[in-house]
């Protein structure tokens, strides 16, 4: 909100577009919306109880998931490369936290998947309780789906509006 | 008919850690999951905090007691108020309703536990340690000193540069976290744990205000965590969310917090709406009239709540358009509530009134919620709010509807339901006195108050110069605060002497409708065993009196109005 809030100023639109390259993030958000499809495929072959399948389809996610947050390690030190950070100007404040909390929740997903992928390895799937898959599910689409609200507002909508500019 | 007996729903998951057989004492409190061991530890954390809270105002009364008062300076003023209002909304109010609701909530559902037990304990806990790290900015180099609303500037670095404004965020974002996810455990409680039978339609009120409560919280709580942690990064890495000159916005930080602010005192008001329909109608021996419009008036509440956020901010010029649809939408929240006004006199219209202290505190609502209500009004007409924002008149409102609503509802609340959650009953005698000596302080603080804001004097001033009348106004309104202090350390001696040597109390010692009242007083660890069958909003009174029972009488809605037949 905050951010949306900011781009109405004069000024902001040019230091986002100057900053953000859209084609490169854009690669990445590919590979975490990717993440999505081999998740709801990990959760197919638990329903097919096929634990072997369902090991590689959550290692698949993790790997995904890990690439989209390398991709953003790489992002913000380039941004900071070029002295763009959270205390240079409200473009900085706003974008480093909404894309920052983002990236945490990502994280927090990783961790969670990680515990999946360990408790799948110790054999805990073999039982049909799917509660606990479908809840991460959620929660990892839920992730998915926010960044692609804020891929939009961030990276895509500037090159194609015109306020605030 | 023979009583069809209904299996109580439960957990699928045993309890972890819970010895039915070894009293562990205090490691017993701490560890507990037990929804009504949490439920009573909230209310002692509101207590304590309200004592705290209370030092605080009287000293600030203190103060304010004569014109060029020098008994202390501004900026132990600035963080007295501030610690007064922050403490007295967060953890006092807060944890008072989750109190109720999390020792209530299952038990009128006919269930025997939360749906998350642990989440319920971690809520109570991080809560709690909120408050604690709240508190210890005092030790740390200074309480927060920007108000309760924390407006910024007055909150970034520049003008506060104690650490105080840090605790503030870190103790409510802690806080925040522990009521959102209460509120989370409210909304699967009362939406999956409900007995066979229970429909919507059956719930109690008070669990369907609670639902609607869990609802508001779960949408505006996150704002104001967003704008704590804002804040944070504000304070802590220097970003320039709310600081004007890197082109950051002061007005954000209303927005942000008013957007949950304005919710929040809904949040606040709706629990006692619900306890006092459960009061009103069981202490007037006639089911609750209007129930569809108590109940649909309370969700109008809540949709209603999110739309009036910027009457808190009439004066800050935002135009006269967004002022006249913010002042629109704060008169027409007014007819919800009056509906409710209405509903409550209607409940008591021919009934048997019986009236306990509970129903004492529960008639003074009526009265003072009212007077708060009104002067509201005021505020939402835009020339009128120009003129009496941030003066004392708007003191003299929110304490209305905090402590004349809200508290008064946890009041009444306290005295109907302290018998089935200690298995003592609390002395009608000290309750009298109580009642009296709370709400003669109660107007005597605040009702002077509408007369000095009327005046013109500007709310969190420290001191003020000897113009006519004020100095007599602001003694009468200290003197009311001390008997308001004396009262609530009487309700202090009240609790502790009946929980230590007060008269047992049976199940059932008000002839009460719901299903709480069913089991015994406390009740036992496992809520039930059988549940009686519901078929209305009223099982408990149903199974007391079957031929008069309320699902008995076809083209009835459930609670319309009717005179009661059998009295005893």
């Amino acid at each position: 909100m905050a951010f949306i809030y900011f781009s109405l100023a004069p000024g902001f639109r040019q230091q986002q577009l100057a900053a953000l390259d859209l084609r490169s993030t854009g690669g990445f958000t590919a590979l975490l919306f990717a993440s999505s499809f081999t998740y709801m495929r990990a959760e197919a072959s638990y329903r097919q109880g096929a634990p072997g399948r369902l090991k590689g389809w959550l290692l698949a996610t993790i790997g995904l998931g890990a690439l989209f947050l390398l991709g953003q390690v790489r992002e913000f030190r380039g941004l900071f490369a070029r002295h763009v950070d959270i205390a240079s100007n409200t473009f900085g404040t706003s974008f480093f936290t909404l894309t920052g909390f983002h990236g945490l929740h990502v994280l927090a997903g990783l961790v969670v998947l990680s515990i999946l992928v360990g408790r799948a390895f110790a054999g805990d799937f073999n039982q049909p309780n799917l509660s606990v898959l479908s809840a991460v599910g959620i929660y990892w689409h839920f992730v998915d789906i926010v960044w692609a609200v804020v891929f939009s507002v961030v990276y895509v909508l500037p090159h194609f509006t015109h306020f605030g500019s | 008919m023979a009583a069809q007996p209904v299996l109580v729903p439960e957990p699928a998951e045993a309890l972890p850690d819970l010895d039915l057989g070894g009293d562990q004492g205090l490691l017993q409190w701490i560890s507990s999951v037990d929804h009504k061991q949490i439920g009573i530890m909230y209310l002692w954390v509101a207590l304590l905090f309200m004592l705290i809270g209370g030092v605080e105002v009287l000293l600030m009364r203190v103060q304010l007691a004569v014109p060029k008062n020098t008994f202390m300076g501004p900026e132990i003023y600035n963080q007295l108020f501030t610690m007064h209002g922050t403490t007295m909304i967060f953890f006092v109010a807060m944890p008072a309703i989750f109190g109720f609701a999390t020792y209530l909530v299952p038990l009128m559902i006919g269930a025997n536990e939360m749906a998350f037990p642990r989440l319920n304990a971690l809520s109570l806990w991080i809560t709690f340690f909120g408050g604690l790290l709240l508190y210890f900015s005092f030790l740390a180099g200074g309480a927060p000193d920007a108000g309760w609303f924390n407006y910024a500037p007055l909150n970034q670095y520049n003008y506060s540069f104690r650490p105080g404004i840090d605790y503030y965020c870190a103790g409510l974002l802690l806080a925040g976290i522990g009521t959102v996810s209460a509120a989370c455990n409210f909304v699967v409680t009362i939406l999956r744990y409900r007995v066979p039978g229970m429909g919507l339609k059956q719930l109690p009120v008070f669990v369907w205000m609670m639902l609607i409560d869990s609802f508001l919280i779960i949408f505006s709580f996150p704002a104001l965590n967003a704008a704590l942690a804002m804040l944070l990064l504000d304070r802590q890495l220097h970003a320039h969310f709310f600081d004007v000159q890197a082109g950051g916005s002061a007005l954000l930080w209303q927005h942000l917090f008013w957007l949950f602010g304005h919710p929040e005192v809904y949040i606040v008001i709706l629990p006692s709406f619900g306890i006092l329909s459960e009061v009103f109608a069981v202490f007037s021996r006639k089911p609750i009239f209007g129930y569809s419009f108590i109940v649909g008036s309370g969700i109008a509440i809540g949709l209603l709540a999110f739309g009036v956020w910027i009457h808190h901010m009439l004066a800050v010029g935002l135009g006269n358009v967004v002022n006249g649809f913010f002042s629109a939408s704060s008169m027409l929240i007014g007819i919800p509530t009056g509906i409710k006004i209405f509903n409550w006199l209607a409940t008591m219209h021919g009934g048997s009134l019986r009236f306990s202290t509970a129903m004492k505190f529960a008639v003074a609502f009526l009265v003072e919620f009212t007077i708060g209500g009104l002067s509201g009004i005021a505020f939402a007409i835009v020339p009128i709010d120009l003129q009496l924002t941030d003066t004392y008149f708007v003191v003299a409102h929110i304490h209305y509807v905090f402590i004349g609503g809200t508290l008064f509802g946890l009041l009444a609340g306290l005295f109907y339901w302290f018998p089935k959650m200690s298995g003592r009953q609390l002395s009608e005698r000290l309750g009298s006195w109580f009642f009296w000596l709370f709400v003669i302080g109660f107007n005597g603080t605040f009702l002077v108050q509408h007369v000095l804001g009327t005046l013109g004097m500007p709310r969190r001033v420290y001191t003020y110069p000897d113009l006519p009348g004020w100095g007599t106004l602001n003694m009468i309104s200290t003197i009311g605060g001390f008997l308001m202090g004396a009262a609530t350390l009487l309700l202090v001696y009240m609790v502790i002497k009946a929980i230590r040597s007060g008269p047992a109390a049976t199940s059932d010692p008000w002839d009460a409708f719901t299903l709480e009242w069913s089991t015994a007083s406390p009740p036992p660890l496992q809520n039930f065993d059988r549940v009686v069958p519901v078929r209305s909003a009223r099982p408990f009174r149903d199974l007391k009196r079957p031929g008069d029972a309320d699902w008995l009488k076809p083209g009835k809605k459930e609670g319309y109005h009717e005179r009661e037949q059998s009295v005893d």
